[in-house]
């Protein structure tokens, strides 16, 4: 049987010490299974980013266990975090697509540090996906030449070129258009189906929560019920 | 340039597309680094120019060993030494001839011309086809005449017209300590930092015009040794011959390069070129540090993306680096070509011996680029701050 994409047991996390140490997430545990998109939702300050930000290795695990594509993070070295990111997809909520990079070459960002292949290979990739997301004609356009819907696709399409495990996304639709939308989630969907590939996605949006196999809220640390 | 960069690092160069996506910046950059290099080739300019003149008189003499007083650190210096020396040196083997060599300093002025301030070397006419080059062997029936001259080519300030009239002998003249001298011909060394040019007259000459010094003390006795011999050896005969007490015998290069170590690393004015240089690396460095640390700290975000999405510490050591070594090259090409030019400018406008030497160039060059990669390298401590957790937040 294949192993979760990812497993969290008895996670806790705070931030600050002494006088200042807050709790944040409070004994969770949840299991993803390879393929699904799971909606993570929650008032602010509830804990989900925390919890995004520790299955996707950029913080270490204080307490608990998280496992991610079949590597312990706890105690993991920046090396091996490293390696595992490199198996994950982001999109986050501001695009931060890099503004001297044409929307083709942020997108090669994306896969050229899968390691050493023909420049023609990344360059097809990356036009290939961009145009999945209908950007075919703004290819050698630069971030300020595109509009904030075309920004996020963009950021879509880098999360997405290396052919990603997991992809960890915050709030990836709001800067765009119900249709735009509706597209980019349709196309994890599709990933999930095809190839496996897991989301978490952070979200207040009906549509989106609509189209996802499981949503889990989170209430001050805590999974509700 | 993307494309090219590209097929070299065999990735996208990330550092020149930022560097060059803000034009007014990199522009900016350009200048302060190309400035940077600017002042200190200026600097290292004049240390060579205050070299070259240094060595010049030199190498006007030709003779092979020079007898001073001990520690003696100049041609120039007030320092005798008994002229009986000459004759001693003579006897030991491998020395050929003897002539000596009065140095002293006068001030000039022509009919309708600036003051200007001459070195003068006294030497004895009957050697000159000996121990000086042609043109002054050639001139050494004039110059054997008394209270009669031979200019220096170079002397700054100096209306060309004179060098004309004294090379068709039409004979201008100056007055120095109550005498009337005659220039009735010219020789060719160059202006220098402590005098505008020279004057060479006869032994007979010098002593009129300074009456203070004596035949019997030169300031240095000029030794030329027997072909095929080494002068090497000769040198070692001579020092354990004459007595150190009153003599210092050196070989005619070395006593160049001593005195030229003398003037450019001990004397005030050497030390303050010197110090005018590593200035010039300082504001280069800074300029640098300035325009990387701003770029890193612009894109804090962007990094925080690639180091969320895999990419090496190393992956941004090295974009910075590529900006550092792209703006050590674009500012050096300015930089060496503007200062190639201000060097001609200043050559001909003071007569100074300033040229750019290739080992100059290189030098600044691999300075230049050791400077840029040291600022760069300090500017990579701002990385630290770009967090990626910081982006879901």
């Amino acid at each position: 049987m294949t192993e979760p994409a990812i497993t969290v047991e008895g996670l806790s996390h705070a931030f600050g010490a002494g006088e200042a140490h807050t709790p944040v997430l409070f004994d969770l545990s949840l299991t993803v299974p390879r393929g699904e998109l799971l909606v993570l939702r929650g008032a602010s300050g509830s804990g989900k980013t925390t919890l995004l930000t520790l299955m996707a290795c950029l913080r270490e695990v204080q307490s608990g266990r998280v496992r991610v594509l079949e590597h312990e993070l706890r105690g993991a070295s920046e090396k091996v975090r490293m390696l595992v990111r490199r198996r994950l997809g982001f999109i986050f909520q501001a695009h931060n697509l890099h503004e001297s990079l044409t929307a083709l070459q942020n997108v090669r960002m994306g896969i050229e540090l899968h390691g050493p292949a023909a420049m023609s290979h990344w360059q097809a990739a990356a036009r290939h996906v961009l145009t999945l997301l209908g950007l075919g004609d703004r290819l050698d356009h630069l971030p300020a030449k595109l509009s904030g819907g075309q920004k996020q696709r963009v950021a879509v399409a880098r999360a997405l070129v290396g052919n990603p495990d997991i992809v960890f996304a915050d709030e990836p639709t709001a800067a765009l258009d119900a249709e735009s939308g509706r597209t980019v989630v349709q196309l994890l969907k599709d990933l999930g189906r095809a190839r496996g590939t897991t989301t978490v996605m952070v979200t207040h949006d009906a549509k989106v929560m609509a189209m996802a196999d499981r949503v889990l809220t989170l209430e001050r640390g805590r999974l509700a019920r | 340039m993307s494309r090219l960069l590209a097929l070299l690092f065999g990735r996208l160069p990330l550092g020149w597309l930022q560097l060059t996506h803000r034009k007014g910046r990199f522009a900016g950059a350009i200048a302060g680094v190309g400035f940077a290099d600017l002042l200190v080739f200026f600097q290292l300019g004049f240390v060579g120019a205050l070299g070259t003149s240094v060595e010049r008189p030199y190498q006007a003499i030709q003779a092979e060993i020079i007898l001073s007083a001990p520690a003696t650190r100049t041609l120039a210096s007030g320092e005798t030494l008994p002229l009986l020396r000459a004759q001693d040196a003579l006897t030991v083997p491998g020395v050929t001839a003897a002539t000596p060599l009065y140095v002293g300093q006068l001030p000039m002025t022509l009919a309708g011309q600036p003051r200007v301030s001459l070195q003068v070397f006294g030497i004895v006419p009957s050697d000159a086809a000996a121990f000086w080059g042609p043109d002054v062997a050639a001139q050494a029936d004039r110059l054997a005449l008394v209270d009669h001259a031979l200019i220096d080519l170079g002397t700054r300030q100096v209306a060309p017209v004179t060098f004309i009239a004294a090379a068709a002998g039409e004979a201008p003249t100056f007055e120095a300590a109550g005498r009337t001298v005659t220039l009735a011909g010219a020789f060719s060394i160059g202006a220098g930092f402590e005098s505008d040019g020279h004057l060479i007259v006869s032994d007979r000459t010098f002593g009129r015009l300074f009456p203070a010094m004596t035949a019997g003390a030169p300031q240095h006795v000029l030794l030329r040794t027997t072909p095929g011999v080494d002068p090497g050896a000769v040198q070692a005969a001579l020092a354990a011959t004459l007595p150190a007490l009153d003599t210092e015998v050196r070989e005619r290069d070395a006593a160049a390069a001593a005195e030229r170590m003398f003037q450019t690393v001990e004397r005030p004015v050497g030390m303050i070129f010197g110090f005018g240089a590593m200035m010039g690396m300082l504001v280069g460095m800074v300029i640098v540090y300035q325009v990387l640390a701003t770029d890193v700290a612009d894109h804090l975000r962007e990094y925080a993306t690639f180091k969320a999405m895999g990419y090496r510490h190393r992956f941004f050591l090295g974009v910075i680096l590529e900006q550092a070594l792209i703006l050590a090259i674009a500012g050096f090409i300015p930089g060496s070509l503007v200062s190639i030019l201000i060097y001609r400018l200043l050559a001909g406008a003071t007569g100074l011996p300033l040229a750019m030497a290739t080992d100059r160039l290189f030098f600044v060059f691999v300075g230049t680029l050791v400077v840029c990669v040291l600022s760069g390298a300090v500017a990579t401590r701002r990385l630290r701050a770009a967090d990626p957790a910081e982006l879901f937040a």
